[in-house]
């Protein structure tokens, strides 16, 4: 196909006048800025409620920057990524029921677990075109919740319940929400950022040559079976994560929590925000999961209204409303040393 | 994680043929009728994800979500029709399947002009998440007209059972593998001996070159959406009549099924989906027989894993090895 119209790598008005939006967005400090408006949440609004919706909104963030390292950095379409939640979610609930220990202690045992449910399903399909994968992803994430729902370890359909808390530390109790909310915000933003510095690692840079061009990579000397095995592999790890935290936060795991209607959210905060951008991506993941808590009045058309909303932007935006930058920093210093640089690409 | 409650997704809406039989008197040949009658369904259904996928490279997600539609245009069609007395039900339902196959090829067009079209050659990314999106908007579309709630079909097929050689078989079940088998010889009629059917071949070989012969390109994707989402169409709404229930997440499982059934034939090759239904349908019923009902997806699904590390061109395919 040579009459690609991939607009993420098209050079951008290169060295024009930047708007002031645009300055803060691209501004170094945001993450810090985000992270910190995140820490104060609580103190300008603190209901069980409030801190609930902000904890969930928390563990989608981390989902959905786990999801961007897969698609949005690899180009790999992910269709059942609630699958490795669910991996990590039951992993971590079922091994600290049975022997009674805080969820911090399974963390290497959800690690074990999701990295090998990431090679069961990418090893056989990632040889091949990335649409079976998309295929193969959408019947995995259905399997695991067939799965979790048909055997006795699982609990069956009615779940997992009085899971233990995060950690317990004398009278410290992880279980408070507020604590709990500090915990979650902590672990994400680290969890966000370091996605954000894999993207760009040499590993990341990568990852987006395989994206645009596989043939190219390879012929580049990328080994690209094995790098998209890797991009796999940290996606899924990204998601066993978020399962502890899904599984501290309710105490509780059910089947139910894992349907496919989850991964396309997932997936919709990523494409919405701008695939390969990671501060594009938190946006979209607070907006998908927050905003359905202020439109409660129109729930029956709000799936209805994600669904065109992808279309819609993949039709006529494709790189989402806040894309990745499509040049390296190092060339625009170059081009602020140099002016007769500009347009020169 | 929002969490909501979403109504529970059907694990096996077309699945339930082994439960009336006397588990202790099942026959092979039981099993094998079951996977016989199962199997032309997906076939019916990974047809036109074949065609489409051979002709333009397109998974379509959506088109599980057709076969949904076209059982949900079949229920309000005989809602609005009222009470049909039981001798004319056969006729009213090959009345009905017939406009359902109507509407639904028209909206696989209309998808095709407004989602699919616009993306012609952009990344593969883009146009597996507009899929997706297309899926989701039918799923979601339906559930907000029609309710999320499973509705009941207001024709059941309902006939004397027979006893052949010791499998239990039923007139519907005969009427409806009917129905399916001359749909799809029809299809092979038109797909080797029409000249449409002949640009239609010429399309899936080469793009440019079918158009620099003078064949309207755009006109005979076109008729492939509509010819697949059709047959989707009307195995929506002989499910439906045989099932007696149908939900808005009807589609999710056939479709993915479906592929798995193209997958086993070799995607792309019209017969080969035909027989890739059938191996799929006789795995699932021996699956079921040997592991147990619960498990006749994760049989699927598993058999899919295997055939794509195995033999990933499936029984009849040739290509799909390449890669872009």
């Amino acid at each position: 196909m040579t009459e690609n119209v991939d607009t993420t790598l098209a050079p951008k008005k290169v060295g024009a006048p930047q708007s002031f939006l645009s300055r803060v967005f691209e501004s170094r400090q945001l993450g810090w800025v985000a992270l910190g408006i995140a820490l104060l949440a609580p103190f300008v609004i603190a209901t069980p409620y409030a801190l609930n919706v902000m904890t969930t909104a928390a563990i989608f963030v981390l989902l959905a920057s786990g999801l961007n390292i897969v698609v949005g950095y690899c180009g790999l379409l992910d269709l059942g990524y609630i699958a490795f939640m669910a991996v990590g979610a039951y992993t971590s609930g079922i091994i600290a029921k049975a022997f009674e220990l805080p969820l911090v202690f399974t963390i290497p045992a959800v690690l074990v677990m999701t990295v090998l449910a990431g090679l069961i399903i990418g090893a056989p399909t990632l040889r091949l075109r990335s649409d079976y994968l998309a295929i193969v992803t959408l019947g995995f994430g259905e399997i695991t919740r067939i799965t979790a729902n048909n055997l006795t370890i699982t609990g069956g359909p009615s779940g997992i319940f009085g899971i233990p808390g995060l950690f317990e530390v004398g009278d410290f109790d992880s279980q408070e929400p507020a604590v709990f909310y500090y915990i979650t915000v902590l672990v994400v933003a680290a969890f966000v950022l370091a996605a954000a510095r894999l993207g760009k690692s040499r590993l990341g840079r990568a990852w987006r040559f395989v994206r645009e061009d596989e043939d190219a990579a390879e012929a580049m000397g990328i080994h690209t079976y094995k790098v998209k095995l890797l991009a796999y592999i940290f996606g899924a790890i990204w998601g066993g994560f978020g399962g502890i935290l899904f599984a501290a936060h309710l105490s509780a795991v059910s089947p139910q929590s894992f349907i496919f209607l989850q991964s396309a959210l997932v997936l919709m905060a990523v494409v919405l925000g701008g695939m390969g951008n990671m501060r594009g991506v938190v946006i979209g993941a607070l907006v998908i999961s927050l905003l359905p808590e202020l439109l409660r009045d129109l729930s029956d058309y709000r799936y209805l209204a994600f669904g065109l909303l992808l279309v819609v932007v993949m039709v006529f935006r494709p790189q989402g409303f806040w894309p990745a930058r499509g040049y390296e920093p190092e060339r625009r210093k170059m081009e602020k040393l140099d002016p007769a640089l500009k347009g020169a690409s | 994680m929002p969490r909501r409650t979403s109504p529970k997704r059907p694990t096996a809406s077309v699945t339930a043929t082994v439960c009336f039989a006397d588990p202790k008197r099942i026959l092979m040949v039981q099993v094998i009728w079951d996977g016989l009658f199962v199997g032309s369904f997906y076939a019916l259904i990974a047809l036109g994800y074949s065609m489409v996928y051979g002709i333009i490279k397109l998974l379509n997600f959506a088109h599980g979500d057709i076969y949904m539609l076209g059982a949900f245009i079949g229920f309000a069609a005989l809602t609005s029709l009222g009470g049909i007395p039981a001798t004319l039900s056969i006729g009213a339902l090959l009345v009905v399947m017939l406009l359902s196959m109507v509407l639904t090829g028209g909206a696989g067009v209309l998808i095709e002009r407004f989602a699919y079209r616009p993306l012609r050659g952009a990344p593969r990314l883009a146009v597996l998440i507009t899929a997706v999106g297309v899926s989701f908007s039918l799923e979601y579309g339906i559930a907000a007209i029609a309710g999320p709630n499973p509705r009941a079909f207001p024709i059941r097929l309902e006939g004397n059972v027979f006893n052949i050689i010791g499998a239990r078989i039923s007139l519907p079940q005969i009427i409806l593998i009917l129905i399916a088998g001359v749909l799809m010889i029809l299809l092979n009629f038109y797909v080797q001996k029409t000249s449409t059917g002949r640009a239609m071949r010429s399309i899936s070989l080469d793009r440019n070159a079918s158009l620099l012969m003078g064949i309207n390109v755009n006109q005979v994707i076109s008729r492939t959406f509509f010819i697949g989402s059709a047959l989707a169409g009307a195995a929506g709404v002989m499910a439906g009549a045989y099932y007696g229930k149908i939900d808005f997440l009807m589609g999710f499982i056939i479709g993915l099924k479906a592929f798995t059934a193209a997958v086993i034939g070799g995607i792309g090759n019209i017969k080969g989906a035909m027989l890739g239904g059938l191996v799929l349908g006789f795995v699932e019923a021996f699956g079921s027989e040997w592991f147990g009902g619960q498990w006749r997806d994760v049989f699927a699904f598993a058999v899919l894993i295997l055939f794509l590390t195995l033999r990933p061109t499936g029984i009849l395919g040739e290509r799909v090895t390449e890669r872009v």
